[in-house]
């Protein structure tokens, strides 16, 4: 593994340096039939699950087969990707927001080859490498974070449950039976790098145990105001310890106003809260971020905790699913979760979701509290 | 043979969805085999690595990454993230495992040229494990070495025209919906603004300036693709001021069955025929539509835009045409304070290059007084909420409007200003004492 250089010099680093530059211009990246008709579309009609059709008020037609993808990718893997785009789609493609991957196609008679060219894509393993759906009144890919493939603070892994959940959902990826869109989300720690915090279903990682104090270390590794300032509930004092005879300056933790959320963490690595019984995960419901009809909403929490069951979180999955379910049963063409559940009320919610209601679900964290608990004399017994 | 067993790994190779541990695994493969010769600049086996560590934390239930160290590219505060596993001489592969964000093209297109040469790149220098894209939008590499930092750097911007992305605290890689280039909804061109703004602002995004994290989203319109109003500091959402397009034919096809509602989102079961007056006009949030005889009606004054007729009946109802974008201030995840959704503080305004009256009359302010006012780790929105938000109408001195608010307060506790009350604040006791004995 002998070094080879870039041309960078790192004794003289300003030398040819190119900086502040930006992204590639996206318009290089457009295939000609989108380049061609950008602000000119008129419609748009969903031909199956997976397959869009958009025309053009020049007459002009892109069919778009949207396929999964999995966040956490491979270059093997993004190589397929291309030789499948170079054989079906003129060397273009895209990503959603969602980590699918959308090929597009300018005439309706390419749209049969290219799908079962995906759907024929196996992993060694025996799952699709390339699943046609996410679209319309169904399930889409999950947004997610990194978990234990390669963040330091999560409390749950992140490509994991989204594996299992996706596979117990996965008929409603290539479905339209739902009265709505239903948007699953997970973030592996509260942090929630991606909206889990407005999602149909949110599945999101969370400690429960206050931090491990690393006495020995803290003062070294950490600036110590900083940690304490860190914590929203001002659980974090300052402290002196005696570790085998040595005075030391470390922080104290009052662990009853602790909330588990890790900050003091990010700041400092001497205080970890991760812990195989304390770790697992939150379910969230009813939330979303369209406006459509009513304002968009933050999911709320009808799991307090289930526990981190690698590899296949059967707990998390089997109750995500009981919640479509009973959604799919209840609510009316076009209402989202949030909206099903406010419509019925939450009393009824719980009922048909088989899921227990525990004093952890009733807010006590500041004012916002009070607004959620129940100022009228109308609730259904 | 793998250099690791997995069994709990194993586990999520089955059942029908993709899997990234089979992806992983082909990924690990071909490094041991390489086939092209590749002088490889990080470990061959970082793969098995990766899979191995991944197993530890299945067997543990805990993450074995620690907190990142501070590596980055000269000149630069963001774009790299230092990560380091606590098990180096189990995993020596991933002993140093730093992830660079790389800057991805509005709207997500590419070419499998582009692609290919990314591939290339991070093959030689890198893991060969990205993330296609990270949350906030990036094109992720996810580990290499410190060593590598500099040369992935050198080669992207000296032979791919491509720049690093945001990380800490400045402005974070902004993104967009996939907009005009193939949605029928947008109100403005998402891709041309999130591109300028993106490149306006490379010094705000490489080098951290602010308080915190910053993200600007773009979504075309109020179907929020991009989840703007939930997760970004500034919300650019399209919208228009005039009357949705009417086509009365269609209108009429959707009645009579001829083009299904909703682009045909709703196929996988039988809901009956579309009726027009529940599914439509009985819906809409304001009741401003009717039908008069043949005729779809909308009283386009009550309109709140909220896209719910457009989305069931594409094909007859079209976006108005004075568009431009509204903008909401201040959303965020729960850390620390609680969620907060994007609060309205420009109802209207037009989306036109070059945009100046967005840069200088909204968040240009907008920066300033968040930099002067905002406390270490503050976003946006919690020194909203701390301060209020008439010091944000203050900093960019718009004028207050009810479109600002869901409703007027509820408490009477109004924060007077001296110069509002006429006389001022100072008063003489003596004078006072004249009328009233003590």
């Amino acid at each position: 593994m002998a070094f080879i250089s870039s041309g960078y010099n790192p004794d003289k680093p300003m030398t040819d340096r190119i900086t502040d530059i930006g992204p590639r211009k996206y318009d290089e990246f457009y295939p000609p039939v989108i380049a061609n008709n950008k602000g000119k579309w008129l419609y748009h009609e969903i031909l199956k699950p997976g397959v869009l059709v958009h025309v053009s008020e020049s007459g002009d037609e892109v069919y778009t087969v949207r396929a999964a993808g999995c966040r956490l990718m491979s270059i093997t893997h993004i190589r397929e990707i291309c030789e499948i785009a170079d054989k079906h789609c003129d060397g273009y493609l895209r990503f959603t927001t969602r980590n699918n991957i959308e090929f597009m196609v300018d005439s309706k008679d390419k749209v049969d080859p290219l799908i079962q060219d995906l759907e024929s894509r196996k992993f060694d393993g025996g799952s699709f490498k390339f699943p046609v759906g996410g679209t319309g009144a169904g399930v889409t890919n999950i947004i997610h974070t990194q978990g234990w493939i390669h963040c330091h603070t999560p409390a749950t892994d992140a490509s994991g449950p989204v594996k299992a959940t996706m596979d117990v959902l996965f008929d409603d990826f290539k479905d339209h039976r739902l009265p709505a869109q239903l948007r699953v989300s997970l973030a592996c720690c509260l942090n929630m790098c991606g909206a889990v915090h407005c999602s149909d279903i949110a599945i999101l990682g969370y400690h429960r145990k206050p931090p491990i104090l690393d006495h020995e270390y803290l003062d070294k590794m950490c600036e110590i105001p900083l940690a304490i300032a860190a914590c929203p509930t001002a659980a974090i004092k300052p402290s002196k310890v005696e570790v085998d005879g040595k005075k030391l300056n470390s922080v104290a933790v009052k662990n009853e106003r602790c909330m588990f959320c890790g900050n003091c963490y990010t700041m400092c690595p001497s205080m970890p809260l991760a812990d195989d019984v304390g770790d697992g995960i939150v379910i969230m419901a009813g939330g979303k971020v369209s406006n459509r009809i009513s304002a968009p909403k933050f999911s709320k929490v009808v799991v307090a905790f289930l526990p981190n069951e690698a590899p296949r979180w059967p707990s998390t999955t089997a109750t995500i699913k009981r919640i479509v379910e009973a959604y799919s049963a209840g609510a009316n063409k076009y209402e989202r979760l949030g909206d099903w559940a406010e419509r019925i009320g939450w009393e009824r919610f719980f009922e048909k979701c088989e899921i227990d209601f525990t004093h952890h679900l009733i807010d006590d964290f500041r004012d916002p509290a009070y607004f959620t608990w129940r100022q009228t004399s109308q609730f259904k017994f | 043979m793998a250099k690791h067993e997995t069994p709990m790994l194993d586990q999520l190779e089955t059942g029908p969805w993709p899997s990234f541990v089979s992806d992983l695994k082909q990924e690990a493969a071909s490094r041991a085999k390489n086939e092209n010769n590749i002088e490889y600049q990080i470990p061959q086996d970082v793969v098995e690595d990766l899979i191995g560590i991944m197993e530890l934390s299945y067997e543990h239930g805990r993450t074995h990454w620690k907190h990142g160290g501070i590596v980055g590219v000269f000149g630069y505060g963001g774009g790299v993230i230092g990560r380091y596993c606590d098990q180096p001489e189990k995993f020596p592969g991933v002993a140093h495992f730093h992830t660079m964000r790389v800057s991805q093209p509005a709207g997500k297109f590419y070419t499998t040229k582009y692609l290919e040469s990314i591939c290339e790149l991070w093959e030689r220098r890198g893991s060969g494990v990205t993330n296609m894209h990270g949350s906030t939008g990036d094109i992720i590499f996810l580990g290499t070495t410190t060593p590598q930092l500099e040369e992935v750097f050198y080669e992207l911007t000296h032979n791919l025209n491509q720049d690093l992305g945001g990380s800490g605290s400045n402005l974070r890689t902004p993104s967009d919906c996939i907009g005009q280039a193939r949605c029928e909804y947008a109100c403005f061109d998402t891709q041309a603004l999130c591109h300028d703004l993106t490149n306006e602002y490379q010094d705000e995004l490489h080098r951290p300036a602010f308080p915190y994290k910053f993200k600007f989203k773009f979504d075309g319109c109020p179907n929020c693709c991009v989840a703007s109003i939930a997760r970004a500091d500034l919300s650019f959402i399209g919208t228009w001021r005039d009357d949705i397009r009417i086509d009365q034919e269609a209108v009429q096809a959707y009645i009579g069955g001829e083009i299904m509602p909703n682009a045909n989102a709703h196929s996988g079961r039988d809901w009956g025929a579309f009726d027009i007056e529940k599914e439509v006009i009985g819906l809409c949030p304001t009741n401003c539509m009717w039908m008069d005889g043949k005729e779809l009606k909308i009283d386009n004054r009550e309109c709140t835009r909220c896209m719910h007729c457009i989305n069931v009946m594409p094909r007859a109802l079209r976006i108005g045409n004075d568009r431009g974008c509204s903008i909401l201030a201040g959303a965020k995840a729960p850390i620390l304070d609680g969620a907060q959704m994007g609060s309205l503080i420009v109802p209207f305004i037009k989306v036109e290059e070059p945009y100046d009256e967005i840069k200088e009359k909204v968040i240009e302010p907008i920066w300033d007084w968040w930099m002067e006012e905002g406390k270490n780790r503050e976003r946006l929105g919690e020194l909203m909420k701390r301060q209020g938000f008439q010091r944000l109408l203050e900093a960019t001195g718009f004028d207050p409007d009810p479109r600002m608010v869901q409703e007027p307060r509820t408490n009477p506790y109004i924060f007077w200003k001296e110069d509002e009350v006429p006389g001022g604040f100072e008063r003489d006791i003596n004078e006072f004492r004249k009328y009233h004995q003590r």
